[in-house]
């Protein structure tokens, strides 16, 4: 009973300061007003760029996206939906549903995870759900799903010794190395991360947290980051998507 | 029309072939001092009329938003010909040369650099009337915020 | 020897004569440094050293790039709307590649 108030307050002083949970805020927040009026203006913002090349990937080729789907604007609210599970029972991500859709409709060979094309296409897509509230299913076939999420974002691990919630709940506003820790919704993934200088996935921006805390890093769309994606949304419900975010 | 642009062709091949070499020599590094002295070219600098918008302190050394505004009317006779950003402390300080003529209206530039680290920002305009202004300022540079490799 | 490079070019579709008119442009590029340090992969230099923009047949704006910009590299000019007529933009990367974009502007 002593030993783990202990234990928090030595992880806490290592962070900086105490600070009390409050309620979840949109990733924006966080933001420098600088990065906040570059995130929301397309002329300025690099992620775009991913973007342009994700549409032009939707209407290329004779089975092309737009060939079932139309045109691209019709996506408008997808993104916000996922992670789902799929009918068979599969917990799939924006990007394991386009991937497939490669496979299975296309007769494509997936894209494979972080690729350039399947970042691009991701970026497109969720693009048309921007500004729309997050609103993943939580109860039957994915219950399971975000109690396993829950369990991973609420277990210490890593030689630090950190569970997700310490920093993105327990410190989320305070600095940590120069930058604000955020609630760590996931909603702008993809995001253009200065850091990276290119668009990357939510799973690669996880795998460096996992780094962060000298833990197990996962593969690209692993079960363990695929639950932990769903718990993050089901976290995000209500709040608007970003994607394309622009983070540091 | 052809007199202008004939007039702007010849104007900008020389400055251009100078900064085209040391782009494409890489393995040559040109010191910080040396650089503005060769821009200078033995001009005396005037402080002033260039505002330089940059923050103080930067979240990223990858990327650095800086915008110039050069006091110019702009015109035929009295115009800003380039624009220079100078970093101290980058290894090729020479960053970037901006070529205006009359036709941009205003001389007014922006871009995103990169600073290896807390350093002094240069910038000089060159007019048309052979004038150089001369400007500074000091950004302090973050590292990145995490340890990053996945 | 001229490519396809992804490129987003923001301007105003119609300007009146003579209005001073804001052009943004990111292009898609990597900016490789050719710098060796820690954390960094060491990979040749590889960088768009020259970007040109010309407007009704004449230059009217050109940037000398180094490996201090920004990948992706962003740039914001203005130039004053004479007549309507295709703005033709020119990259230039290291080992000759050239890319080109263009952009209408409508003067009334």
């Amino acid at each position: 009973m002593i030993g783990r108030p202990a234990a928090a307050l030595l992880a806490c002083a290592a962070l900086g300061t105490l600070a009390a949970a409050s309620e979840i805020r949109p990733s924006r927040d966080f933001l420098s007003p600088e990065l906040r009026a570059q995130q929301d203006d397309p002329s300025r913002h690099p992620g775009w760029l991913w973007v342009e090349e994700g549409e032009a990937l939707w209407r290329r080729g004779e089975a092309s996206c737009q060939s079932c789907h139309g045109d691209i604007a019709g996506m408008a609210g997808v993104a916000a939906r996922y992670p789902a599970v799929a009918a068979d029972g599969v917990l799939l991500n924006l990007e394991g549903r386009i991937e497939r859709c490669r496979t299975q409709h296309q007769a494509q060979r997936a894209f494979g995870y972080e690729s350039e094309p399947l970042l691009s296409l991701t970026a497109a897509v969720a693009l048309r759900s921007r500004g729309m509230p997050v609103s993943v299913a939580v109860d039957g076939p994915a219950a399971p799903f975000v109690e396993a999420g829950r369990r991973f974002y609420e277990t210490r691990q890593g030689q630090l010794n950190l569970a997700c919630t310490q920093c993105h709940d327990e410190n989320a506003g305070r600095r940590l190395r120069g930058d604000v820790i955020s609630n760590g919704l996931g909603t702008g993934y993809p995001a253009y991360r200065l850091e990276w200088n290119a668009l990357g996935s939510l799973h690669r921006r996880l795998r460096a947290c996992s780094l962060g805390v000298r833990a197990t890093q996962f593969d690209f769309g692993s079960p363990e980051y695929l639950a932990l994606e769903l718990y993050l949304a089901s976290r995000a419900n209500g709040l608007p998507i970003e994607a394309p975010g622009l983070r540091r | 029309m052809n007199a202008v642009r004939r007039r702007a062709l010849l104007a900008v091949p020389v400055a251009a072939a100078v900064a085209r070499d040391v782009a494409a020599q890489p393995a040559v590094e040109e010191d910080f001092a040396a650089a503005e002295r060769a821009i200078l070219a033995g001009r005396t600098p005037v402080a002033g009329g260039i505002a330089i918008d940059m923050p103080q302190l930067s979240e990223n050394g990858n990327s650095v938003d800086l915008a110039i505004k050069v006091e110019s009317a702009m015109t035929a006779t009295d115009h800003v010909t380039a624009i220079h950003i100078l970093a101290e402390k980058n290894p090729v300080p020479r960053v970037a040369r901006f070529a205006l003529s009359p036709r941009a209206g205003r001389a007014e530039v922006a871009t995103r650099i990169r600073l290896a680290t807390t350093q002094t920002i240069l910038v000089l305009a060159e007019t048309s009337t052979g004038q150089v202004h001369r400007a500074s300022r000091d950004v302090i540079v973050i590292l990145g915020a995490c340890v990053d490799g996945g | 020897m001229s490519g396809s490079i992804t490129a987003r070019i923001t301007l105003p579709e119609q300007a009146h004569r003579g209005e001073v008119v804001p052009i943004r442009v990111l292009v898609r590029h990597p900016m490789d440094r050719g710098i060796d340090a820690p954390g960094l992969r060491p990979v040749p230099r590889r960088i768009l050293h020259s970007f040109r923009v010309t407007y009704a047949g004449e230059e009217v704006f050109r940037m000398d790039l180094s490996p201090g910009i920004a990948a992706n590299p962003y740039v914001e000019f203005t130039t004053v709307a004479v007549e309507t007529g295709d703005l033709v933009f020119e990259w230039i990367e290291d080992g000759g590649a050239v890319y080109r974009r263009e952009a209408r502007l409508v003067v009334a």
